[in-house]
């Protein structure tokens, strides 16, 4: 329950108001974790908060985390120059299935901020591509401006990632995709079968997207979202983070889509 | 060499129609080819044509006072450009500029109305299809006016 201080080694402004930060122990230990996990980042006298991480899993050294300044700890973090010391705990929550979807192809549907928590997935599925089939990543946006690793999409492309990219509005000068995220899943032919997808974004994206996911025949069992909800303490005593019998800090955020779709279906949670 | 009649019947929105009724609608198209950044259509003019897309893409665009030009959504290759020539007074409502050199199959919307006309058939099929394809782009527009990500946390 005890934070454990880790120095701020480089922040990188993603977006008008989204920063990702590497940390790494002042010990320089590695702090291993598993894609789709996340941390309780704290800063000190600002406050914590969940963040999931967003680096390499293959580089446990260094801890990077995407946060978006809404708020008294957020902007503290986000705030944060190299060499300064932040509280993380973690690594908390179950993981992207990436063994799992070994052999079938994969779908990736990220929506806004949502990238942040799938780039280890990501990462992970380029860096053992042959175990994988058709690897697919649907990303939708905001705004041109407000998308998220821009400068490595490509890199990921070139690596064997068929990359969507849309958003949902834009000026002329914006030569890509306007639109959805949902609309990609036809664009982009999913089939059922062996199609596995992860999907991350906010909660009504992420169930267009299941739904269009679904019409395209991907069953509900090989469906995989994150879920978001009001993380405190991170290791499931507070019950903050409750979603139906689920607690998110413990039994998520990654959750099988056949298993979660019956609780957001109760307006009350 | 495909014939028009090849050409539309790999789009999505003429899939499985008959092969009479394929060759009556290829009857008003033909192959043309636009250059990125030229327009199909702008808003206020007769809408008196519609366009199948093979390769390529179009924005649609509105002219917003003070802001340019808004691009609302991008069509791609299988996608229609164009719906207003379907529905009373056949007018554009809407811009289409090609965001790139184009392959297009250009429908006379005229000649394609004659027939429906003459062959409700053929008419229903085509409304069953469109109207498809506008409750689609209306979900889409809704998902769009919802600004899901405007209200995004501070992690996903």
């Amino acid at each position: 329950m005890v934070p454990e201080p880790f120095e701020v080694l480089s922040r990188r402004q993603d977006t008008g108001d989204t920063w990702t930060l590497e940390l790494r122990r002042p010990s320089g230990d590695p702090l291993a974790f598993a894609p789709g996990q996340f941390t309780m980042l704290s800063a000190a006298g600002a406050g914590e908060v969940p963040i999931s991480i967003s680096g390499d899993p293959d580089r446990p050294d260094r801890l990077a985390h995407t946060v978006r300044a809404v708020g008294l700890a957020t902007e503290a973090i986000c705030a944060s120059e190299p060499g300064r010391l932040l509280g993380a705990r973690g690594p908390f929550g179950a993981p992207w299935p990436v063994e799992e979807v070994e052999g079938g192809d994969v779908v990736i549907a990220a929506g806004g901020i949502g990238l942040a928590p799938l780039r280890p997935a990501i990462l992970w599925l380029l860096a053992r591509r042959e175990r994988y089939g058709r690897l697919v990543l649907l990303y939708g946006g905001r705004a041109p401006d407000q998308l998220l690793y821009t400068d490595e999409l490509d890199t990921w492309a070139e690596q064997g990632m068929e990359v969507l990219v849309t958003v949902d509005s834009a000026g002329p000068e914006w030569l890509g995709r306007v639109g959805v995220v949902t609309r990609l899943v036809s664009r982009a032919r999913v089939a059922g079968g062996d199609t596995f997808a992860m999907a991350c974004g906010p909660e009504v994206m992420m169930r267009f997207t299941a739904a269009a996911l679904r019409d395209a025949g991907v069953d509900a069992d090989r469906m995989f979202v994150s879920m978001e909800r009001n993380m405190q303490c991170g290791i499931g005593h507070c019950g903050h983070c409750q979603l139906g019998p689920t607690l998110v800090c413990r039994d998520g955020p990654v959750y099988r889509w056949s298993d979660l779709e019956q609780w957001l279906a109760i307006r009350e949670l | 060499m495909q014939t028009i009649e090849d050409l539309i019947a790999q789009a999505p929105v003429f899939g499985g129609l008959e092969p009479g009724q394929l060759k009556l609608i290829a009857g008003c198209g033909r192959n043309e080819h636009v250059a990125g950044g030229s327009f199909l259509f702008r808003e206020g003019e007769p809408a008196s044509r519609f366009f199948l897309i093979r390769r390529g893409s179009v924005a649609i665009e509105v002219q917003a006072p003070g802001r340019g030009a808004l691009t609302i959504e991008t069509l791609h290759a299988g996608d229609t450009a164009g719906i207003s020539w379907l529905f009373e007074p056949y007018r554009w409502q809407l811009d289409a500029r090609a965001l790139e050199p184009s392959e297009l199959i250009g429908f006379d919307a005229v000649c394609l109305r004659g027939k429906v006309e003459a062959d409700h058939e053929l008419g229903y099929e085509l409304m069953r299809r469109f109207t498809a394809n506008l409750a689609d782009r209306l979900q889409a527009t809704r998902f769009q006016l919802l600004d899901v990500y405007g209200h995004a946390p501070a992690s996903a």
